[in-house]
């Protein structure tokens, strides 16, 4: 934050002047914490609200060219915008799907019809994005794909299901990966990659009850749906490599994602800053010894989890196993999460049995949700356990099971 | 279903982070690696366990050349002025060696010297130190790192020389005594902590007595300073912060043994999971050996991140300034991760040899004990998180 020169200064005081104005009243419900909470039309339509006015004031799209809806300006100040709206703890902008995936991926590959069609949509949350990669039955293994996606004519005829669809249930498009081949030698080599139209006739989803007792996915399911042959994104076969491509954007605005925050984090600060309302024994919890054991043991892991991510710019620091930090980035910080979050709820004593919706719990509710919510982090994306075979057999050379 | 990024979710958050390493720490942690790669193979290690001084001497003599002995002394007192922070690649490559030697206790005397002693003490030993003379740190009175640590008193005498001083009590597991040229103890004088200087010809006769310690790689002793007489200049005048800050740094070299040692543990594990065939399959394909092996990696990628953090910190400051409460959190976070995380690992280590593991001739044996020295030096993994949570938490 050091390294503003002075526009860059004077912009960040301009957000962060503008985020403190603009904040959202309390809507009365509990913020969500990421985009796969939005589970009803009262939040969705807050969110939506929000995340258009955040573009409107320019602060949303600022790298995307003007054309589509963006500002022109350099990367550096979408940065800055997202750093001081992180800073600040504004809501989350909630299209995250355009905006950090099928957006960039437009700008980067798509047709001047396409830009056009789609980029000012994104920014604005006129049109919601969902992304449909897993399957039923299928996990995170993407290259057992089974939803067909079969020329005709002048579409393509797709049938099958997707599972985990976030905001299926409201989403304009979504980025379907489907198999177009299905006799390819290398099972990836059948995929293909589509902006598919949600509104189309044979095209269902069905809301997915969350363990929060909350909505945000749903399973997406597609019964001789025809969408416009058009909508494939390169050429046919090429699917599994424009996914790839497209995981590689969600690092943020550096990576050419629109901006905005896609998550509300949750630190150790916010933990001891519920700790420090509790008394325990009678006595401040802080206080007492095996509690400040256990915080300070969160805090040594929250610390090394900080500083992983600098170590692996130092590769002198990472050569016993270079590919380490990367691969297990994932696994540690969720878990890490998973432990602390469920911490939060011991420390909270009986309070911790309230759920969201009584008037008593602390914080809303917060803690209860957002413990549960976790372990979409620690299943999604590869459970912990596989995290842990991929880890133990290509980081350390163990042999497969 | 999509993963939020939750690395990105910590990565602004607040406090200090700072890790860099320079291009001259890396060529250290190069040379160092491959000098104790080469000079302490395993069947060196095994060869020195029976040994009195536990190293061999023309090892110790080579290491003085390469100039470790003054990596953090200033250049007017003859060191090479790179700061702690190059000493910690240097102390990490001895541990995943199982090194010896007296360096570490040798780098906390010149440490003791350079933050507490007069411009005419350090003038007198440094240059000495650089030059391969041997210090020890003389701190323990008890069981316990908590202490005040001065339970060797320290009055003046009545007669004879009217300022001199005479010392009476014992400190325990005082590392490598039986080759220290001189000691840095830690006494009681007038009520207040302090550091005095003590040479080894100093010492009545018979007051070593070598400990047996669990670590066979190691050499600690009690020292009794009975009867041992000083000049008033033998005390260093900065005493009480040079003692905190040098117990701070002896966790951190501490924890960077212990990170280098938890490498070769996992290897070692690593290496018998991929050749060793139970059942018809090699073990390490069975998920209750893999799992935990690879929860050894992630702990010691953890430790290795915190050490260099802390090393990052020293190396910010000037090289005597005291101890800054971001560098003591980061020293005793080190600590607490790095101990912890080699006591998982040996115990792992044996676990997982089976039959084999139970056998003296099992390497697993030598870090499983290294892993009982480590915890307790300078103050176990409690004891750190004890002071962290004042530090964290008040």
């Amino acid at each position: 934050m050091s390294q503003d020169n002075p526009s860059q200064a004077e912009y960040r005081a301009q957000v962060a002047a503008w985020m403190q104005h603009n904040r959202p009243a309390d809507p009365g419900f509990l913020l969500p914490q990421t985009f796969m909470e939005v589970g009803s039309e009262r939040v969705l339509e807050f969110l939506r609200e929000w995340q258009h006015k955040v573009w409107s004031a320019g602060y949303l799209g600022a790298a995307w060219p003007k054309k589509y809806g963006g500002q022109g300006m350099t990367r550096d100040y979408q940065r800055i915008a997202d750093e001081e709206m992180k800073r600040l703890q504004v809501p989350i902008c909630f299209n995250v799907i355009g905006l950090g995936w099928a957006g960039p991926l437009i700008l980067d590959n798509g047709s001047d019809y396409e830009k056009d069609k789609y980029l000012k949509g994104i920014l604005n949350a006129d049109d919601i994005w969902c992304q449909g990669f897993s399957e039923p039955n299928h996990g995170s293994d993407l290259g057992s794909i089974q939803t067909r996606a079969e020329r005709d004519g002048d579409d393509y005829l797709i049938n099958g299901s997707k599972i985990w669809t976030t905001m299926g249930n409201y989403a304009k498009y979504m980025i379907l990966l489907a198999r177009t081949d299905a006799q390819a030698e290398r099972r990836y080599n059948g995929l293909s990659f589509f902006l598919a139209p949600m509104h189309r006739d044979g095209i269902t989803t069905q809301p997915i009850k969350k363990i929060t007792g909350e909505y945000g996915f749903t399973e997406t399911f597609f019964t001789d749906a025809r969408i416009p042959a058009s909508c494939i994104m390169g050429e046919e076969g090429q699917g599994w490599r424009i996914a790839m491509q497209t995981l590689q954007y969600e690092r943020g605005a550096e990576a050419g994602a629109a901006g905005g925050i896609s998550i509300l984090s949750i630190v150790m600060d916010d933990l001891l800053r519920m700790a420090a309302e509790i008394e325990r024994e009678g006595e401040p919890l802080l206080q007492d010894p095996v509690t400040r054991d256990n915080l300070v043991k969160f805090m040594i892991e929250e610390k090394a989890l900080q500083l992983a991510e600098k170590r692996t710019e130092i590769p002198a620091l990472c050569r016993d196993y270079p590919n380490a930090i990367a691969l297990s980035g994932k696994l540690r910080s969720t878990e890490f999460f998973r432990r602390m979050r469920q911490y939060a709820l011991t420390l909270q004593g009986a309070q911790g049995s309230l759920y969201v919706g009584d008037q008593d719990t602390i914080g809303g509710g917060f803690w209860q949700r957002a413990y549960l919510n976790n372990f979409s982090t620690t299943i999604g994306g590869g459970t912990s356990q596989v995290q842990a075979n991929i880890i133990g057999e290509h980081v350390l050379g163990l042999p497969k099971d | 279903m999509t993963t939020a990024n939750m690395t990105a979710a910590l990565k602004e958050s607040p406090g200090n982070n700072a890790l860099t390493f320079s291009e001259e720490q890396a060529m250290l942690l190069d040379s160092a690696k491959s000098f104790c790669g080469d000079k302490s193979d395993i069947n060196a290690v095994r060869g020195l366990l029976k040994s009195d001084s536990g190293y061999n001497p023309n090892v110790w003599h080579e290491m003085v050349a390469l100039g470790w002995t003054g990596i953090a002394i200033p250049e007017q007192y003859g060191g090479f002025a790179m700061g702690l922070g190059s000493t910690v690649p240097v102390i990490e490559s001895m541990g995943r060696h199982l090194l010896g030697t007296a360096l570490i206790t040798s780098t906390l005397a010149a440490q003791a010297i350079l933050r507490g002693g007069s411009e005419a003490q350090r003038q007198q030993w440094l240059p000495k130190i650089v030059a391969g003379t041997v210090g020890s740190m003389a701190l323990l009175d008890n069981e316990d790192w908590g202490a005040k640590l001065c339970g060797v008193t320290a009055t003046f005498k009545g007669s004879g020389s009217p300022s001199e001083i005479a010392l009476s009590g014992k400190k325990l597991l005082v590392a490598d005594a039986t080759v220290a040229d001189f000691f840095i103890v830690s006494v009681d004088h007038n009520g207040n902590a302090a550091l005095a200087i003590v040479e080894a010809s100093q010492l009545a006769e018979g007051a070593i007595t070598a400990n047996t310690l669990i670590d066979e790689t190691k050499r600690a002793a009690t020292v009794d300073f009975s009867g041992v007489t000083l000049q008033p200049d033998a005390l260093l005048p900065h005493s009480e912060q040079a003692l905190k800050d040098v117990r701070l740094i002896g966790a951190l070299l501490t924890a960077a043994e212990a990170t280098g040692t938890s490498a070769a543990t996992l290897d070692c594990i690593v290496s018998y999971l991929t050749s060793r065939i139970q059942f018809g399959r090699l073990i390490g394909s069975y998920q209750s050996l893999k799992h935990p092996t690879v929860e050894i990696l992630l702990q010691m990628d953890s430790a290795r991140s915190l050490i260099y953090h802390a090393a990052t910190l020293f190396d910010k400051g000037l090289d005597e300034a005291p101890v800054e409460a971001d560098t003591e959190i980061a020293c005793r976070m080190a600590k607490a991760q790095a101990t912890e995380t080699l006591l998982f690992a040996g115990d792992r280590a044996v676990q997982f040899h089976g039959g084999m593991g139970f056998t003296y001739d099992c390497d697993a044996m030598l870090y499983i004990r290294r892993a009982q020295w480590a915890q307790h030096q300078y103050g176990d993994a409690q004891h750190h998180r004890l002071h962290l949570a004042k530090l964290l938490l008040d």
